[in-house]
C-alpha cells in the first residue's frame, strides 16, 4: 500500500512538473528552484508533513520534500538553540544531500569524460 | 478540389489544435510512471533501512544518499540522460534530478579543469536550488521564531 501511494503522490508531482515545462516558459532548473521554495513554505505551514505522512518516499524523494526537510530542520532548531536555529536549521537538513551530490560527483567527474556531441 | 484542399487546411489547423495537448497528455504520462517509479525506490530503500533498525531520521539521511549516489551513477554511466529524453520532469522532479544536476556539468566541464571547471559548474543548478531553499527557509524558521 505505501508503494502505491509513493507511487501517486511522487507521480503526481512529476506531471506537476511535465505540465510547467510543456505549457510554460519554465526551464527545468526554475522548476527545482519553485519547487523546493513551495515544500519549504508549505512544510512551515505544517501542510507538507502531513503529506508525507501519507505518501512516504513520494513526498521526501521529489524536490519539494527537499525544501519540507529544511523547514522541518529550521523549526526543529529554533525550538532547540532559539534564534540561532534559523541560522543553522537550513543547511542542517541538506547536509547529507549536498555532501553526498558533491562527494559523489567529484568522483564522478574524476571516473567519466563527458561523450563527444 | 478545392474542398479538399480546405479540408486538409482546416484538419492541419484541428492536429495544431489538438497535438500540444496531446503532446503534454504522453509527456505527463511518462513523467508521472517514472517519476512515481523513482519513489517506489526511495520508499523500498526507506523500508528496508527502517525494517533494519535504522532510525527515522538517519533513515531519511541514508535514504537522500543513495538516491543521490544512484542520481550521480546513472550520470556518470549516460542512463541518465537517456531516462531524461524518455520522462521529463519525471526524471527532473526527484531527489535523483538534483543529484543529476550537479554531477551532469561536474563531468562536463571537467575539460576547463577542477577548479572553475569541476568545483564551479557543479552548483549550476544545486547553486539556485541551495541559495532559494535557504532563503526561504530562513524566512520560515524567522516566522516560526516570532509566532512560536
Amino acid at each position: 500500500m505505501d508503494y502505491l501511494k509513493a507511487f501517486l503522490v511522487g507521480g503526481l508531482m512529476c506531471v506537476v512538473g511535465q505540465i510547467l515545462i510543456d505549457r510554460t516558459k519554465i526551464t527545468p532548473a526554475r522548476i527545482l528552484v519553485l519547487f523546493v521554495v513551495l515544500g519549504c513554505l508549505l512544510g512551515g505551514l505544517g501542510v507538507y508533513g502531513k503529506l508525507v505522512d501519507f505518501a512516504g518516499a513520494g513526498a521526501t524523494v521529489p524536490l519539494p520534500g527537499f525544501g519540507y526537510a529544511m523547514s522541518k530542520s529550521v523549526m526543529a532548531e529554533v525550538d532547540k538553540n532559539g534564534l540561532i536555529g534559523v541560522e543553522t536549521g537550513a543547511f542542517k537538513a541538506m547536509a547529507g544531500g549536498v555532501t553526498a551530490a558533491v562527494l559523489f560527483s567529484f568522483l564522478a567527474s574524476l571516473v567519466f569524460s563527458a561523450k563527444a556531441k | 478540389m478545392q474542398q479538399t484542399e480546405q479540408a486538409k487546411k482546416q484538419y492541419q489547423k484541428m492536429v495544431e489544435r489538438a497535438s500540444p495537448g496531446s503532446r503534454t497528455f504522453a509527456n505527463s504520462l511518462k513523467a508521472f510512471v517514472v517519476g512515481g517509479l523513482i519513489c517506489d525506490v526511495g520508499q523500498l530503500i526507506r523500508n528496508l533501512l527502517l525494517k533494519g533498525g535504522v532510525s527515522e531520521d538517519h533513515t531519511a539521511i541514508y535514504t537522500a544518499v543513495i538516491l543521490v549516489f544512484l542520481g550521480v551513477l546513472l550520470t556518470g554511466l549516460g542512463v541518465y540522460d537517456k531516462i531524461g529524453k524518455f520522462a521529463g520532469a519525471g526524471s527532473v522532479v526527484p531527489i535523483t534530478g538534483f543529484a543529476n544536476s550537479v554531477a551532469a556539468p561536474a563531468i562536463e566541464y571537467k575539460k576547463e579543469g577542477y577548479v572553475l571547471g569541476v568545483g564551479a559548474k557543479m552548483f549550476l543548478v544545486a547553486g539556485p536550488v541551495i541559495v532559494y531553499g535557504t532563503l526561504a527557509a530562513t524566512v520560515v524558521g524567522l516566522i516560526y521564531y516570532l509566532v512560536k
